[in-house]
């Protein structure tokens, strides 16, 4: 059991927690994720590590309530445990076997949508430490649904957020930001994008006209995370990944994003279904007409 | 009673079981076992011994049932074997004990398997546990898995009186028994956990959620944890595909992922939180005994289910028992047949497979006759539902984190057959991290021959 010292909620149905875990607190880099275990019937759910204590063998996630799973694990408190705690799975960030000094003379250009900001923060955290300072861009749909803005400011070298509705900071999507910013003439060498897919995909399209390198972290449907099942399968450079031991971050401008999606939305269907019985009980009758 | 044949066994009814996850074959019961024991006729240089990898004392066992003394005859069991009620399910006894049984050379063999799972059964039942070690050698080892080659190793270590720790990447221990296996023919709660329970029984800790090569290396487990030596049994967890066009349309699963969602998250049972496809005409292909476990479950699921399979039926490298079974149950067999490419729908989801007719040729490689295609003999099925069973290859989590460790090109772990040593000190390995995927007893006997390795590596120390 995986003792949960910390909850938080940043915002509507967006949760933070630390947890003991002292063997992933040891050895987790940035980039990586672990697979958590609400209980002993929880379904497998993969998510971004956001920030590790090593000292006191922590480790810190973010997650939104968007499954049956998900809103299990909402409604544990400081104190409670969760079932199981796996990791770190996957790669690091390829900036971490990269030579300091020569990051140093990199510009690298981070871009967070929505809960996307929780795995960029490790990162950007992780060079603000070394000396490195990189410029983040921050989206969110409104201001309400904004997290980690102190945290990230207190490591990034520029901060922007910007808002979809405009109802804090910039106005419009990330993507507006990287042209403006691009356009007030700042240069950079690398980006590094990390949100919902759809966002990913845009911001990948406008890199690759600007000719921006660009890598994304890709969150596929995964069941064990350690290349056993190949549910997460993605389709990069136009050959078959594993983004479990792969990835999760790969040269975004090489990530086939429309396959990618339509695999993530394979379990949909059913993954409502177990929503709605779980939220409806015993008046679910399966109006949907694909239920038993 | 015809002593030529079998005791026949019970079963559940084909057209019953293929709409449940029960199990399919009921075991003999005391009366039934002691008729079928009293078929052995002791043979004084037992050849039934030397077929088995763990070289259990057949006949030792099988006179104690005849004696109706099934506490004495476990005992004899389990001197030899970790897992008697997993390997009296699974064993393809056929090839193995059964196969060299002198009574099978007129008539047919004694039922060695299904004695094996009665005295287990029995013991189970009965609260009987195998016996500990008399004295602690305050040494530890570390073993990385707890599948068959695992769980065995561990368990024959700690008889010796080692300190073993079981380290597991799941979040529940066994391996491919229960993230392979299929409850209809391996009892998760009732035979595996139970069977994992008498291991731990012997004094081993088993941690899971841990990931050798991620969570922490083998190097950190020797240098920093004090594990004196190592037993790699990590298994061949690595999906293959076809690479045929197609294939990441929605619907297409590894069999690996459609049996991990059945067997370890409970996906067959409609109040699990892991989603399963119910697919309504579902081809499985390939032809081995996970080929076998993937139809026989979607089967249960309700779907329409056909083995594509390139060879024929004579070529099926699944045991006999299990084809004949998916037989009874219904599943289809489309033989001489090789899917070229997997249709699907504007949204990307499966509508269909085509697939080419074969024949065969010329013996290849393997010793089987090579399929060879049909010119213009293409055609499609129509299917919502495709799962490829084409066999696995080892992780390379752990060779690639673990320096001075060699593996072959197919990255199966270079290690002595006769005690598992391989090239880094301290280190053994066994089971399908070494020979590709194999079964569950020759993991075994791997575990087993390693744990005599790593005893008198660390004797000498």
């Amino acid at each position: 059991m995986y003792k949960i010292v910390k909850k938080q909620e940043l915002t509507t149905n967006i949760y933070l927690m630390e947890v003991e875990a002292k063997r992933v607190a040891k050895s987790c880099e940035p980039g990586q994720f672990v697979i958590v275990r609400v209980d002993s019937e929880g379904e497998r759910i993969p998510l971004t590590i956001c920030d590790y204590n090593r000292e006191a063998g922590t480790v810190t996630i973010v997650f939104q309530t968007v499954g049956a799973g998900t809103k299990l694990m909402a409604v544990l408190e400081e104190g409670d445990a969760l079932h199981d705690f796996v990791g770190p799975l996957g790669c690091p960030s390829e900036f971490v076997k990269e030579d300091i000094e020569e990051l140093k003379n990199k510009k690298i250009l981070f871009v967070a949508g929505g809960v996307g900001a929780a795995p960029v923060y490790p990162q950007v955290k992780w060079l603000h430490e070394r000396g490195v300072a990189a410029d983040v861009i921050v989206g969110s749909k409104t201001k309400d649904l904004l997290i980690l803005e102190k945290e990230m400011e207190a490591v990034a070298g520029n901060l922007y957020v910007t808002t979809d509705d405009g109802s804090y900071g910039r106005s419009g999507m990330v993507t507006q930001t990287i042209k403006d910013l691009i356009a007030e003439g700042n240069q950079y060498d690398v980006c590094v994008a990390i949100g919902p897919m759809i966002m990913m995909k845009f911001v990948c399209l406008l890199t690759k006209e600007l000719n921006l390198p660009t890598i994304v972290s890709l969150n596929p449907i995964m069941v064990d995370g350690t290349g056993m099942c190949g549910a997460c399968r993605v389709t990069v450079g136009g050959k078959v990944k594993f983004a479990c031991v792969d990835g999760p971050e790969f040269d975004g401008h090489a990530v086939n994003f429309d396959e990618a999606m339509r695999r993530q939305a394979m379990y949909k269907t059913e993954e409502g279904r177990a929503i709605l019985e779980v939220e409806e009980g015993d008046t679910h009758h399966g109006g949907c007409g694909v239920c038993h | 009673m015809d002593v030529m044949k079998k005791v026949p066994v019970r079963e559940q009814d084909a057209k019953e079981r293929a709409t449940n996850f029960k199990e399919v074959c009921l075991g003999y019961n005391m009366e039934e076992a002691m008729a079928e024991a009293s078929r052995c006729i002791n043979c004084k240089n037992a050849q039934c011994v030397k077929g088995c990898p763990v070289a259990i004392d057949i006949p030792g066992f099988i006179n104690k049932v005849k004696e109706g003394d099934v506490e004495a005859a476990y005992q004899v069991i389990s001197e030899a074997s970790a897992l008697p009620a997993v390997c009296g399910r699974v064993c393809p006894q056929e090839t193995q004990c059964e196969g060299k049984c002198i009574r099978g050379i007129k008539g047919e063999p004694v039922s060695i398997g299904k004695l094996e799972r009665f005295v287990a059964d029995w013991a189970r039942e009965k609260g009987i546990k195998p016996e500990g070690p008399k004295e602690k050698k305050g040494k530890k080892v570390a073993v990385i898995g707890s599948g068959p080659a695992g769980l065995t190793c561990a368990g024959d270590l700690a008889k010796m009186g080692y300190d073993v720790t079981i380290f597991e990447a799941l979040h529940e221990p066994g391996g491919v028994l229960v993230y392979g296996i299929p409850e209809f023919r391996l009892p998760k709660e009732d035979v595996v956990a139970k069977e994992i329970e008498n291991v731990k029984a012997l004094g081993v800790t088993i941690e899971t959620n841990v990931v050798i090569g991620k969570s922490v290396t083998i190097d950190e487990l020797m240098d920093e944890e004090g594990f004196s030596a190592v037993f790699i049994g990590s298994g061949a967890g690595l999906p293959k595909f076809m690479g045929i066009p197609g294939e990441n349309s929605n619907g297409v699963f590894s069999a690996n992922e459609y049996l991990t969602r059945s067997n370890l998250m409970k996906a067959f049972d409609e109040h699990s939180r892991t989603p399963i496809m119910h697919g309504k005409k579902v081809a499985v292909v390939g032809g081995g005994n996970v080929a076998m476990d993937a139809a026989r479950t979607a089967l249960r699921l309700g779907a329409e289910v056909h083995i594509v399979y390139r060879r024929s039926e004579e070529e099926l490298p699944a045991r006999v028992e299990e084809v004949h079974h998916a037989k009874e149950e219904g599943i289809i067999f489309d033989l001489l047949t090789n899917p070229t490419e997997i249709l699907a729908d504007e949204k990307g989801w499966v509508t269909g497979m085509k697939c080419i007719r074969m024949e065969l040729g010329e013996p290849d490689a393997s010793g089987r006759r090579r399929p060879v295609e049909i010119p213009d003999s293409e055609f499609t099925m129509e299917l919502d539902t495709v799962i490829m069973s084409l066999g696995t290859s080892p992780n390379p989590l752990i060779s690639s984190t673990t320096e001075g460790l060699e593996v072959n090109k197919w990255k199966c772990i270079v290690a002595d057959e006769a005690d598992g040593k391989t090239t880094k000190e301290g280190v053994y390995a066994g089971g399908d991290a070494v020979t590709g995927a194999a079964t569950v007893i020759l993991a075994m006997g791997a575990g087993k021959a390693a744990a005599k390795g790593i005893d008198e590596y660390l004797s000498n120390k």
